[in-house]
């Protein structure tokens, strides 16, 4: 098999693959997570920089949420309401993704240094 | 009345040629694809060794034959994927024509396969961009035919340069 490719054959493979790398890399990344969006009842509570490890504890109709920030990514780390679904959710770390927490009404989101946009939210 | 054309040997080859091309077309139409356009394009084998064989010309004459008669054949003739199909050929052949005067010591079929899938798949999503889904969603997918066209380009290549080894085409 390999005797049919041809040094200049080589040459073409290897500028295929970076070219088709090159390709995956600019068009299917996503950028990096920045911040930190922490939300009670809808309002934002505030919004915390990544970079710096931190626990945030919120205030909800049902007591208080502990959001940790460890490692440019976040998690609830702790929460009253009856299922923890969203302490369960475990560690976000990109961009968009979200845990809430109900019914206490607590959410944190993860953005980056520019707010991406949906169909449904433009 | 009767009216007869006279044909050459070289015609009969090149409509022999065409045939083979059609039958590859006909024959991966029927293998189904997680996207429209990912395809092996088995008929640019036969391309590609008309080329190395017969020369540019009778690489134009296969490749446009196959893509109108295989339309005909496949019930598309001048809808949308005719019109993909024929703007992939056309950009495949430009750019198979630039090639040709690359030294073959250094450059064999796997080259020009690979080239021509590019070609094939740009000429094709230039198109749809610019006639059908004028989005930027479409560069979404752009990745997947890249992946693609180096897979089917690179495997079409071997098949062309063992063909070439047996002797080539009829």
């Amino acid at each position: 098999m390999l005797k049919y490719v041809k040094v200049g054959d080589w040459l073409t493979l290897m500028l295929g693959v970076l070219v088709t790398a090159w390709s995956f890399a600019l068009l299917w990344h996503t950028d990096r997570a920045e911040k930190a969006i922490v939300r009670s009842g809808g309002k934002i509570v505030g919004e915390f920089p990544l970079a710096q490890d931190r626990t945030i504890p919120v205030q909800g109709p049902l007591g208080v949420s502990l959001i940790a920030i460890h490692q440019r990514r976040a998690r609830v780390a702790q929460d009253p309401s009856p299922r923890q679904y969203c302490v369960k959710q475990g560690w976000l770390a990109r961009q968009g993704e979200m845990a809430v927490c109900l019914p206490n009404q607590v959410s944190v989101e993860l953005a980056g240094s520019k707010k991406l946009y949906d169909t449904l939210s433009y | 009345m009767q009216v007869s054309i006279a044909t050459t040997a070289e015609d009969h080859r090149i409509a022999r040629l065409a045939a083979f091309a059609i039958g590859l077309s006909v024959a991966e139409a029927v293998i189904p694809s997680p996207l429209p356009g990912v395809k092996p394009g088995l008929a640019n084998i036969v391309t590609l060794v008309v080329l190395q064989q017969l020369g540019l010309r009778a690489a134009v004459w296969v490749s446009l034959l196959r893509v109108v008669a295989g339309s005909l054949i496949l019930g598309t003739f001048l809808s949308p994927s005719f019109v993909l199909s024929l703007s992939g050929a056309l950009v495949s052949l430009a750019v198979l024509a630039a090639l040709h005067f690359l030294p073959t010591a250094w450059f064999g079929p796997v080259t020009f396969s690979i080239a021509a899938a590019y070609a094939h798949i740009a000429g094709q999503l230039a198109v749809v961009y610019l006639w059908l889904m004028p989005h930027v969603g479409l560069l979404y997918f752009v990745p997947v035919f890249a992946a693609a066209a180096l897979l089917f380009g690179t495997v079409n290549g071997l098949a062309a340069a063992r063909l070439l080894e047996d002797g080539g085409v009829p």
